[in-house]
């Protein structure tokens, strides 16, 4: 199949707005929300310009918006929102309510920090809030991966051995606000890429009504319900691999569960995501073009967590910095991705030392300075050395 | 279709037997009679939000719904089911399907007047073509009796109780049909059990109505409002009776005052055989002026609306 590419100059909203315009989906439900309100915008333009199918609601609240979007979904069609923040959290009981039903919504969220105080910048907060609701969650460096993300997100979803809703994040203002290169493909592409959804069951189905959302109690079946719903996770991680592949083969942009800079030689490695990536790869670069024996991992999917694949890939480093744009509050002990990838390191054999910084809160800017001086001290770190400190919180003033 | 009751009687049930709700209950009935105003040859999808309707109805892995049905939470059925009913328009643009659907959802009062009272304004604004049917019981029933914005002033509820401080609720109801009225939707209706031809006919109206319809029907809770099971529609009838829950409908604008009251029933009569009005007969016999203060202002307002003033 030859695809058709476009180059354009989009903001990451626009970049959104238009995988979402290629996606075509039946209805969308969306309720503004800074830093997210361009894609509403831009989409609802669209509609009312007729370039797409999609009926639009408008709602009133993104609570509203989330269960529209399971309403319109329980009917078998393609059915999509995009939020930030206060809106995601809004929406945090119909997350878990979207999953547990095995609906595959795809969500944009751009990534904005929770209140108080309030500040509408980007930082991961409000996501990895949502980060055990049963929702699958992409990272996005740039534009271009926000784009290809919504894309891929269809397939993984819809997927049989998935059958989850999925988000698609990229960083507020830093991404959503900032005009970058990406290549467009053309609509039939996509629209071949995707296909079409085949539901298991429909609420429209006139020869097999069906009850959604049933009671199920003490003596019910809700464990199992919910086993079967990690089943649909522990799939995902093969078929975001396998639908990755296939976009890259079509596409000319391969994607897997996380991209690596210098692995093959690394003795130490940062372990981000998102457009800190790119920032973080600008240092990771000039210390190997200087012979230092550093790589980096950019984390794609957050959930699933690849935490098999990231063991083997870490395995015999000396040392690890995990960079997160979140914090879990949970008495100094690091922020999300780090609690997590050190937990996967716990059964090797040959454990790298790990640290953590938390940076970027509320949008606090994260230079290629604060890096350098990061990751000074990660390579800083001696094989046997004992850690006294290994959270640090990068670019705070203290 | 008529509303003769030997042809009511033939219709198929929407609602099967065998659900678990109490013996008594008056929400099946008023589900039952709503559900006579479906047309022969339309299909309905019904949502419920969280409530005594939704946990009886749907025990999986059983059904007693031969529809398609969908809950979703507590405070959203209007937005969930305006989003099933966005679906279907998607669909039958695309030609995806033939048949005809109407959506309804059946909502007790704390889902409707209290937690879900902007997703219902939301769903009434945007103009779906959806019904909304409030069963009315005048508390939260299912979490066991607690206070909400359709309780009346006086009521002993689980969290409005009566002690040395207290006579019960002590803030009379908010008027929810009046609210949904005020959303200048096409049509606005309050029925009763106890007069089920005038709420099937109210009922075919709302199928038949292109936008969004709400419906608020008494249904009286005999565990709540502690009174012996059988009396259920006797008392929903002394509401009508004693204009504490009048019987009316607002069709595009226009008040028309359905079943009229001839001769007013003193409230004593409604409220006497309650046991959840009890300490007021004991103890605050003042606010049983009050609340009859309260009803005869609220029915004087209603005539003029309805032009029978």
């Amino acid at each position: 199949m030859n695809s058709l590419t476009k180059t354009a100059a989009l903001v990451g909203t626009d970049a959104v707005a238009e995988a979402m315009r290629q996606i075509n989906p039946d209805v969308v439900a969306a309720y503004p929300i800074t830093p997210q309100t361009a894609i509403v915008e831009t989409f609802s333009q669209m509609v009312a310009d007729g370039l797409v199918k999609t009926h639009m609601i408008a709602v009133e609240s993104e609570h509203s918006a989330m269960s529209a979007t399971i309403g319109a979904a329980s009917c078998g069609i393609r059915a999509m929102t995009c939020t930030s923040s206060q809106g995601l959290a809004l929406m945090w009981e119909l997350l878990y309510i979207a999953s547990g039903l095995r609906l595959p919504i795809v969500m944009p969220n751009v990534n904005r920090s929770l209140s108080a105080p309030i500040n509408i910048h980007c930082d991961h907060g409000d996501s990895m809030g949502a980060r055990d609701s049963g929702w699958i969650q992409l990272f996005s460096e740039n534009a271009q991966e926000a784009y290809d993300n919504t894309i891929q997100a269809i397939r993984i979803a819809e997927h049989p051995d998935v059958q989850l809703p999925v988000m698609v994040l990229m960083d507020g203002f830093i991404i959503s606000h900032s005009i970058d290169r990406l290549d467009i493909q053309d609509d039939a592409s996509v629209q071949n890429f995707i296909g079409t959804r085949n539901p298991t069951y429909s609420l429209l189905d006139a020869q097999s009504p069906v009850s959604v959302g049933t009671f199920d109690s003490l003596y019910g079946y809700f464990f199992e319900f919910k086993r079967q719903q990690e089943e649909g996770m522990s799939n995902a991680l093969k078929v975001i691999q396998e639908v990755g592949k296939e976009f890259g083969s079509l596409f000319g942009r391969p994607y897997g569960l996380f991209e690596t800079v210098g692995m093959e030689d690394a003795e130490y490695a940062v372990v981000a995501t998102s457009s800190a990536a790119g920032t973080i790869r600008t240092e990771v670069e000039r210390l190997r073009s200087k012979g230092i024996p550093i790589g980096m991992v950019k984390l794609r999917s957050f959930r699933p967590f690849p935490a098999v694949q990231l063991a083997k890939l870490l395995s015999g480093l000396k040392a690890v910095a995990v960079f997160d744009r979140s914090n879990t509050f949970a008495g100094n002990i690091g922020g999300p991705i780090f609690i997590e990838l050190r937990s996967s390191l716990y059964e090797l054999e040959k454990r790298p030392q790990i640290i953590n910084y938390v940076f970027g809160l509320g949008g606090r800017d994260l230079s290629v300075e604060l890096v350098k001086k990061a990751v000074s001290r990660l390579i800083d770190i001696k094989p046997n050395e004992i850690i006294q400190q290994n959270v640090y919180y990068l670019g705070l003033r203290e | 279709m008529s509303t003769k009751l030997k042809d009511l009687a033939k219709k198929p049930q929407i609602l099967s037997g065998g659900h678990r709700l109490c013996a008594g209950c008056g929400a099946p009935i008023a589900v039952r009679q709503v559900l006579m105003g479906v047309p022969d040859d339309v299909k309905i999808v019904v949502a419920c939000p969280t409530g005594c309707l939704e946990v009886s109805t749907t025990i999986y892995p059983y059904t007693s719904w031969n529809c398609s049905y969908i809950h979703c939470a507590f405070e959203n059925a209007a937005a969930t089911l305006s989003g099933v009913e966005t679906a279907y328009r998607s669909c039958k643009e695309q030609g995806k399907i033939k048949e005809e659907y109407r959506f309804i959802a059946f909502g007790g009062d704390g889902g409707t007047y209290d937690i879900g009272l902007q997703s219902l304004s939301g769903a009434l604004e945007r103009g779906h073509r959806l019904i909304y049917v409030c069963y009315n019981n005048e508390a939260y029933m299912n979490t066991g009796i607690q206070r909400s914005g359709a309780t009346i002033k006086g009521t002993w509820t689980t969290t409005s109780p009566f002690g040395n401080n207290s006579y019960g609720k002590k803030e009379n109801q908010k008027n929810l049909t009046a609210i949904a009225a005020a959303h200048n939707i096409p049509y606005v209706a309050q029925g009763s059990i106890s007069h089920w031809k005038d709420l099937v006919r109210k009922a075919k109206k709302a199928f038949a109505t292109d936008g969004p319809v709400f419906l608020n029907v008494l249904t009286p809770c005999h565990r709540g409002w502690r009174f012996p099971m059988e009396k259920t529609v006797e008392i929903a009838k002394l509401a009508v009776q004693t204009c504490m829950w009048p019987l009316y409908e607002v069709e595009n604008g226009k008040w028309n005052l359905t079943v009229k009251v001839r001769d007013k029933k003193p409230i004593e009569e409604y409220l006497k055989p309650q046991g959840r009005f009890a300490h007021l007969f004991k103890k605050s016999p003042e606010v049983l002026a009050a609340i009859q203060e309260n009803i005869d202002r609220e029915w004087e307002k209603l005539l003029h609306l309805c032009g029978e003033k």
